[in-house]
């Protein structure tokens, strides 16, 4: 079968996960952090919900690269393009929609 | 001149981990984060509307009303740690470990369940106890469509890994069940994505604003 082919030269042993570790620890940090910003300061309220939004951002690009392998593949610039169009239309439609009826907030 | 420029060499995918090791299986990965792409503006139209409803309360409860940290905190760290038990579950793909895979699939969905079961349980406090059901307001409209949606995901994501865990033991990790098993940790680290923004526009912004 073809899958004992590639298990010879696949078998990296038992190497210890850093890069999922530090992400749940990175994802963590920064879920309390935001928490702590929100709850434990006072800050006015744009401050506050600028700097929780910056570190969802974040938080998000960490799953993107660190669980999610969005680099891997053979021409992994197609995904990047595709998730990056994603990325864009989701910005535009939430932005927009604020933009437009914020005199209805 | 019949190789595009999309296709590589036998020599070259031999060298990429299973689930890219054909043709086929490549092009539905890429498939799959168009999927996901669209998956991320379905979800943005729902934040837009929450987002402007967030106010719209009627006379109603309020998000500062309702929302509690400790469930909300408990869903997020739950979710976050079952992402990461998914990312694990791709290194033992990774390694051909079909043990290691099945075992981390397992917890995964395990913490899955109990994500949805803390989400129907504060659902149900907010419809039943806190007088606050789907139809009281728009803003509860808007809340509970956009995690409601949300929560629909991460249940079929649990019925989906049930299915390939089955084809796993069944079949062991071959080319396709690889993939399979690949793109449903792609679908479950994106939820977690999902859940990020959740806690920041919906939790956190409800208890500042």
């Amino acid at each position: 079968m073809n899958e004992n082919q590639n298990q010879v030269t696949k078998q990296t042993h038992a190497a210890f996960p850093w890069k999922q570790v530090i992400g749940l620890f990175m994802s963590l940090a920064l879920t309390f952090f935001a928490l702590w910003i929100a709850v434990g300061l006072s800050l006015p309220v744009p401050v506050t919900i600028t700097i929780i939004v910056g570190l969802a951002i974040v938080q998000a690009f960490i799953q993107l690269f660190m669980f999610m392998h969005v680099t891997e593949g053979t021409e992994p610039v197609h995904q990047l393009i595709g998730i990056l169009f994603g990325i864009y239309v989701a910005f535009v439609v939430v932005a927009g929609t604020l933009w437009i009826l914020a005199y209805a907030l | 001149m019949t190789h595009s420029l999309l296709s590589l060499n036998e020599k070259d995918r031999s060298k990429m981990p299973l689930e890219y090791s054909t043709e086929e299986g490549d092009l539905r990965i890429v498939g799959f984060w168009i999927f996901l792409a669209a998956e991320l503006v379905l979800f943005g139209t729902l934040f837009g509307t929450y987002l402007v409803l967030q106010s719209h309360t009627a006379g109603g409860p309020t998000a500062k009303d309702l929302f509690e940290i400790g469930p909300v905190m408990a869903e997020t760290i739950v979710l976050l740690v079952s992402s990461f038990t998914c990312g694990l579950s791709t290194i033992e793909l990774r390694r051909h470990n079909k043990k290691g895979l099945i075992g981390w699939l397992i917890v995964t969905i395990l913490l899955g369940l109990v994500f949805v079961g803390l989400e129907v349980n504060e659902f149900y406090t907010y419809a039943v106890h806190e007088g606050a059901p789907l139809s009281r307001s728009a803003f509860l409209s808007g809340f509970f469509v956009l995690l409601g949606t949300h929560g629909c995901h991460v249940s079929l994501g649990i019925v989906w890994i049930i299915g390939i865990l089955l084809q796993l033991a069944r079949r062991g990790i071959t080319p396709v069940t690889a993939r399979k098993a690949f793109m449903v940790g792609l679908y479950w680290h994106f939820l977690d994505v999902v859940w990020i923004f959740i806690f920041t526009a919906v939790y956190l912004t409800g208890l500042v604003i």
